[in-house]
């Protein structure tokens, strides 16, 4: 992981002080409402419905087990007793009081951590796929690009008032885990013929009001040049996004309004400037923060791990685990566990305090002291010896984290939604459990297969309701609240976007059209098809029709 | 008098800002005094005001390119950037582009909706001159310039960015 040399603490510790400053004065009254705003947000505080909210970073997902430990005991003291895993690889916390923010940005930075830049009209954390560095089939571990542009991003003076929020992506894994093509910046790790690493770099892609998959504006961009692109496309942005109307003002509407040959000139004009200046990455530069993200002192173990397979022959509970929770690793006799944060009954994202330690110290225990945090809100522990599988699930399960259902329909993407969130236009938390009771049964669940059903309380779409499978979206209808139902959306190598299938439905009914779409799914496919496949192939139609009737 | 914060110190403002005008004659009476006058002024009437006995200079909207006054840099001494709200951010790279691509030496001046809060970041961006709100304390505006020892970026102070320097 990186750590901190005298300059980020520095940085940190100047933060803190600025923050502890800005609070003073608005408490006093020194500084008004709307001039306190952008100031408390790009330090991740909103003000809610209950109470204000806190956003942490954690940076393109990495936590170690003592920064998990600082973020338990900020939920005991400053909370009450949990947090929420965002779709963003962040952390939120519902209930701190405003007077106690600037104690908080002083423990979290005990342990090089922060709320910068989480919220407000500024680039906010870079996310990656949450098994780089462990995954199969990588181009390259993603990370020390990931900590290059959060250096750079971090207080960047030109652009802390952009017209609206930027988010940037890094994905270096064959298999797109980070939903790098719905970005205001999408990078994907390349190499060129020469064999050179680079990126391909997409812009303009988003969801919100207005979704939009990000499209391509350079197929090599060499590595060095990175930061000298990012200033241009970021300028371009800052001069001529819309700042007229907050919903117009993503750098999606300038590129589509632009057209991409138009914008794609107009960086490369701006970056003529900058390329080969001082912003240029050097050899050393990167060298100093792959030496972060080295391979852990991983033991030479045999592909296969003997204890597993006894365990897998053994106990078919652990086996659905296994074959949902664990993915592959790229060190024989090593694998990737993933820990479900969507049991029944919780909030999708939430974890507990004392579920918080548990991880922290299997962290220490299983997997050199890291945890890594998805988009799509569960908790991995990427380095775990096959041979510790069997023990570490027992330990999982004694905490309510042994829920085997990663991938499959009851892992659902949910915001806050209206039980907590001031913008959202419905509840989004009661529908996951209603959706999660009806499909309750494991054994339907995986005869389901892979299916990603995202929830989203309100059309800013922190749900990702767009590019679920089936994605459900809270609406206002005259004051009550509805539910408007897409499919085929889908976050990976092949991102699409969802189609409505037509009127929305109330709370109550949601959990019973879900059932009649997959009804429609396991009567349609073919073989192996998952749902999207079976999509694909058969269309909107016959969902439609299973869920409406058939027209007169 | 008007507050004015140039190179992290206060002073007496010697120049005037016309925020709106439309002809000539309105600064008639004005010619001894050192003028700041819209874009869209300066350019009708360039010669005329180049050949005033007192100086004149030019302030830009947040909408307003710099590229635009390429020709005059060399004999403009001030420009101003306007910021209509605190919240819109196109000054600052508006001030990068004089500083950095168009090699401008002159003072870069901060108008408008300045507050305390910003300075710091207008500082690193080129501004050296802040221009600051009628409500904002100016004496305790000051210590916003040391709000940060260090930045990731570079900036005017430091041409070079951290990792330069950092791995030195």
């Amino acid at each position: 992981m990186y750590r901190y040399d005298n300059y980020d603490h520095k940085m940190l510790e100047d933060r803190v002080a600025q923050f502890r400053d800005q609070t003073a004065r608005f408490l006093k009254g020194d500084l008004a409402d709307n001039e306190f705003l952008p100031l408390r947000l790009q330090n991740g505080l909103y003000i809610q419905r209950m109470a204000p909210m806190l956003r942490i970073a954690v940076p393109y997902g990495m936590l170690s087990s003592k920064q998990l430990l600082k973020l338990a005991y900020i939920a005991d003291h400053y909370d009450k007793g949990y947090g929420h895993f965002t779709t963003r690889q962040n952390i939120q916390f519902n209930w701190p009081a405003l007077v106690d923010v600037p104690d908080i940005l002083e423990h979290l930075a005990e342990v090089e951590m922060h709320s910068i830049q989480t919220s407000g009209n500024c680039i906010r954390n870079t996310t990656t796929d949450q098994f780089a560095g462990s995954a199969q089939n990588e181009i390259e571990d993603s990370r020390p690009y990931c900590e290059i542009i959060r250096q750079w991003s971090t207080f960047h003076p030109e652009f802390a008032y952009l017209p609206r929020k930027f988010k940037i992506a890094v994905c270096g894994t064959k298999d797109d885990q980070a939903a790098t093509q719905v970005h205001d910046i999408g990078l994907f790790i390349v190499r060129n013929d020469a064999g050179e690493l680079g990126f391909k770099v997409l812009v303009g892609g988003g969801l919100g009001r207005t979704p939009v998959i990000g499209k391509e504006i350079r197929a090599f961009l060499p590595k060095d040049e990175l930061l000298t692109y990012l200033d241009a496309i970021l300028r371009v942005y800052n001069r001529e996004g819309r700042r007229d109307n907050k919903y117009k003002a993503r750098i999606k509407i300038l590129v589509k309004a632009t057209g991409v040959d138009a914008f794609r000139d107009k960086v490369e004009k701006e970056w003529q400037a900058l390329k080969g200046g001082p912003l240029v990455l050097t050899e050393e530069e990167f060298a100093r923060c792959k030496s972060f993200f080295h391979d852990p002192a991983y033991k030479a173990l045999p592909e296969q791990s003997v204890a597993l397979q006894e365990a897998l022959t053994r106990d078919v509970l652990f086996t659905s685990w296994y074959q949902q929770n664990v993915d592959a690793h790229k060190k024989p006799g090593y694998a990737i566990v993933t820990v479900s944060l969507k049991k029944t009954g919780t909030a999708p994202g939430d974890v507990t305090a004392e579920q918080m330690r548990f991880i922290a110290a299997l962290a220490e225990q299983y997997s050199f002291g890291e945890v890594r945090v998805s988009h799509e809100q569960n908790v991995i522990l990427a380095d775990v010896e096959q041979d510790a599988l069997f023990e570490l699930w027992n330990a999982l399960k004694s905490q309510s984290l042994g829920t085997a259902n990663v991938g499959l329909l009851s892992d659902i993407i949910c915001c806050p939604g209206g039980d907590f969130c001031a913008l959202a236009n419905a509840k989004s938390i009661p529908i996951a459990e209603s959706i999660q009771r009806k499909f309750d049964d494991p054994v339907l669940q995986r005869e389901i297969g892979e299916l990603s059903l995202n929830i989203s309380g309100c059309m800013n779409a922190c749900g990702h309701h767009h590019v679920g499978n089936i994605g459900i979206l809270g609406v206002d209808k005259k004051g009550s609240e509805f539910y408007q139902i897409s499919l085929g959306g889908s976050a990976d190598n092949n991102t699409a976007l969802g189609q409505i299938v037509g009127p929305s439905f109330s709370q109550e009914d949601v959990p019973g059209v879900i059932e009649r779409i997959i009804a429609v799914y396991l009567r349609q496919r073919l073989d192996s098809e998952r749902f999207i496949e079976t999509f694909n192939r058969i269309g909107i139609a016959p969902f439609k029709e299973e869920v409406y009737g058939k027209a007169n | 008098m008007a507050k004015l914060i140039k190179n992290r110190a206060l002073v007496s403002d010697e120049w005037s800002l016309l925020k709106e005008i439309s002809s000539l004659e309105e600064i008639a009476d004005l010619h001894d005094q050192a003028l700041i006058v819209p874009l869209s002024f300066w350019q009708e009437h360039k010669s005329a005001l180049q050949n005033r006995s007192s100086k004149c200079a030019v302030w830009l909207n947040s909408h307003e390119l710099p590229e635009t006054l390429v020709d005059d840099l060399p004999s403009l001494e001030l420009i101003a950037l306007n910021f209509p709200s605190f919240a819109d951010g196109r000054a600052y790279s508006s001030a990068r582009e004089l500083r950095n691509s168009l090699g401008y030496k002159g003072e870069i001046r901060a108008i408008g909706d300045v507050l305390r809060d910003q300075l710091f970041y207008m500082a690193r961006c080129g501004f050296d001159a802040f221009s600051l709100r009628d409500d904002q304390n100016v004496e305790t505006a000051l210590e916003a310039f040391d709000d940060f020892e260090d930045g990731y970026q570079v900036s005017v102070d430091k041409p070079l960015p951290l990792f330069r320097r950092r791995a030195s």
